[in-house]
């Protein structure tokens, strides 16, 4: 039985690394949705129950990610970030996985027909949101390299142009869930009423994809030394 | 006096086995601590190690490692007292050679950070305090020595976060970091070289009967530097970027190019090692060695022989061999924050603390100064997640181990004092 040495014992889990595997899962989750809405236009239930399942999978997996991180990040671990920024950061990414599981939820609770008028402009806004989430993949993914400089100096600079980069997204995500939401408006009086105010809900969600991708970018941004 | 005369092999042979026994351990357990920074970022393999702890230790051993054996075996107990019964001193470093191997044992099995030289220094003082009285411990020394275990890994630390600051300002935080790195690489190789050998050579070895003034030893330790610069600038000359790995992780060609730095470091650190631990193991040998050949002269001023640096050196060597490397391999798979860059500031600042202590006769822990460096390294913000708790491990472990230490070889001392008379 061979002991671990005194040095082996010095090293703890580091969290970055199950940060970038929680991420990467949570916007797989995202990346279903236009799918989702894909397979809702062509009236095809049962593409959308399967994709739901997938959906649920992928947030099941995601819990368990955080929860393991959760639960190997003791007060006795020295972090080169403030460790509640971390954990808010891990928060931010986990609702992303959250809002995708409520949309397929709703989808699949309540048999829902995409209006002709809004098919396109909200199968454009699924696809902006889920580019918001990969944005904030590639900028968690920089976190060994925040590491290495220290999380200081031209590295952290790029990632400060990346969340920059994110936030233009998620602005360009918020005129587009603007302009679907004033669309659906336009038709109300041709709709059912329980329906409008579901597409209404279903649209802030979708967009909600999106600003909570940008809130893991501006929480990363705190963990940048200033 | 007829007790040395009439017994003097079997004491001698005596101190030997437990010296060897003592080494053994040092390689057996220690030896995986003082490797591991550079087995951890997967720069060498354990083979590698292993082949460079065997030469570098035994040579840090043989060629620096007279100071601290010289403390160990005079430094801690004034003798005055008992030149008429000169067996005592005898019995009592047997004594805590064998108590210190024992308690190292007992606290490896339970996986604590117990220092080798915090052991052989509590059972030298415990016998003194037993065997011959409080004041014949040297109090000021000893006041010295735990003061060294304290600032030690603090220097460690230190010199590893400043390391690691100059490495990111003059490599990865630069237009090019593989060129930067490939500019500036040659300069720390010679750094490596330059500072071991200085600390190393700095006016002379006496033992080896080399005499060097201290400009001399300025001029040698830098024609040491630049031929280790040169051989450096060879290899890692021969790096090639990586544009696959450079997609994954940016810095990945940066610290390819630390891979054969690290080697350096490597040897620095095995040095290192020899020359301060091994006097663990062979102070006490030497101190029964000098006492049997002067016929119990117990203030004899002899040198010490190189053979018996050279069998510690050769103990260490064997439990590197039989079991360390088992210890070893287990730190490739659990250390992976350390990349190149951060194992190369770690190892080098933790190799040039402890040959500085040894330079100074200071027996200081190999283990707790890398653990002092790898923290100084995490103080820059450079590793994911370091677990404090060792900290208070090896605080625990000073408190615990004087005493225990001490306690035991005033045990084994009246025993064998008993045997003998």
């Amino acid at each position: 039985m061979v002991k671990p040495s005194t040095l082996t014992s010095l090293f703890g889990r580091s969290p970055f690394k199950p940060m970038q595997e929680h991420i990467g899962v949570a916007a797989r989750c995202a990346a279903q949705v236009p799918e989702l809405f894909e397979a809702l236009s062509a009236g095809d239930q049962e593409r959308v129950v399967s994709i739901k399942d997938r959906i649920y999978e992928l947030e099941q997996e995601a819990d368990d990610i955080k929860n393991e991180l959760r639960a190997h990040l003791p007060k006795s671990l020295f972090l080169p970030v403030d460790r509640r920024d971390l954990l808010e950061v891990l928060d931010m990414q986990d609702s992303i996985a959250d809002t995708a599981q409520d949309i397929a939820g709703l989808l699949f609770e309540r048999p829902m027909e995409v209006p002709e008028k809004l098919k396109d402009p909200l199968l454009a806004l699924t696809h902006r949101c889920v580019d918001a989430c990969d944005q904030a993949v590639k900028i968690i993914g920089e976190l060994d390299e925040l590491v290495e400089t220290g999380f200081r100096g031209r590295e952290s600079d790029r990632v400060s142009e990346m969340v920059a980069e994110l936030n233009k997204i998620e602005t360009d995500t918020d005129e587009m869930g603007t302009e679907l939401t004033r669309r659906l408006f336009a038709q109300e009086d041709e709709m059912k009423p329980v329906s409008v105010m579901f597409w209404y809900e279903l649209i802030q969600w979708i967009g909600d994809l999106a600003d909570y991708a940008e809130k893991v970018g501006n929480r990363l941004r705190l963990l940048l030394a200033r | 006096m007829e007790i040395i005369a009439e017994h003097g092999t079997v004491f001698l042979g005596i101190a030997i086995i437990f010296g060897l026994y003592m080494t053994w351990g040092i390689g057996a357990n220690d030896v995986a601590n003082v490797m591991g920074t550079s087995v951890g970022s997967g720069a060498i393999t354990v083979m590698t190690a292993i082949i460079i702890a065997a030469i570098f230790e035994f040579a840090g051993a043989a060629l620096a490692g007279g100071h601290v054996t010289k403390t160990i075996r005079k430094g801690i107990i004034d003798p005055s007292p008992i030149v008429n019964n000169p067996e005592i001193l005898v019995f009592g470093m047997l004594a805590a050679l064998l108590a210190a191997a024992v308690w190292l044992m007992i606290a490896s099995t339970r996986g604590w950070p117990v220092s080798t030289t915090h052991s052989i220094v509590g059972a030298v003082v415990g016998f003194a305090i037993a065997g011959i009285g409080v004041d014949a411990v040297q109090w000021g020394k000893i006041g010295q020595i735990v003061a060294s275990w304290v600032l030690s890994p603090v220097l460690g630390g230190t010199v590893a976060f400043i390391l690691m600051i100059s490495i990111r300002r003059l490599i990865l935080n630069t237009d090019n970091p593989f060129l930067s790195a490939k500019r500036w690489g040659p300069a720390y190789v010679f750094l490596v070289g330059f500072v071991i050998s200085l600390v190393t050579l700095f006016k002379g070895l006496k033992h080896l009967e080399l005499e060097l003034s201290v400009p001399m030893s300025f001029l040698v330790a830098a024609i040491i530097g630049l031929v280790i610069a040169a051989i450096g600038w060879a290899m890692i000359n021969r790096v090639r970027i990586d544009e696959a790995a450079n997609k994954d992780y940016h810095f990945a060609s940066v610290e390819k190019v630390f891979v054969p730095m690290m080697i350096f470091t490597a040897c620095a650190m095995a040095f290192a090692h020899g020359s301060n631990d091994v006097a663990n193991g062979v102070g006490p040998l030497a101190a029964v060695y000098g006492l049997v050949e002067s016929g119990g002269e117990v203030a004899q001023t002899s040198a010490l022989p190189l053979w018996i640096l050279m069998l510690g050196g050769f103990g260490i060597v064997v439990g590197l061999a039989t079991f360390g490397y088992r210890v070893m391999r287990t730190i490739g798979t659990r250390i992976t924050e350390l990349t190149p860059t951060r194992g190369f500031s770690a190892t080098m600042a933790a190799a040039a603390t402890v040959v500085l202590a040894s330079r100074t006769g200071m027996p200081v822990s190999t283990t707790h100064i890398a653990v002092g460096a790898v923290m100084g390294v995490g103080l820059a913000r450079g590793i994911g997640a370091l677990d404090l708790r060792v900290i208070g491990g090896i605080v625990v472990s000073w408190i615990a181990t004087l005493p225990i230490g001490g306690i035991l070889a005033a045990l084994f001392f009246f025993t064998l004092k008993g045997i003998f008379t």
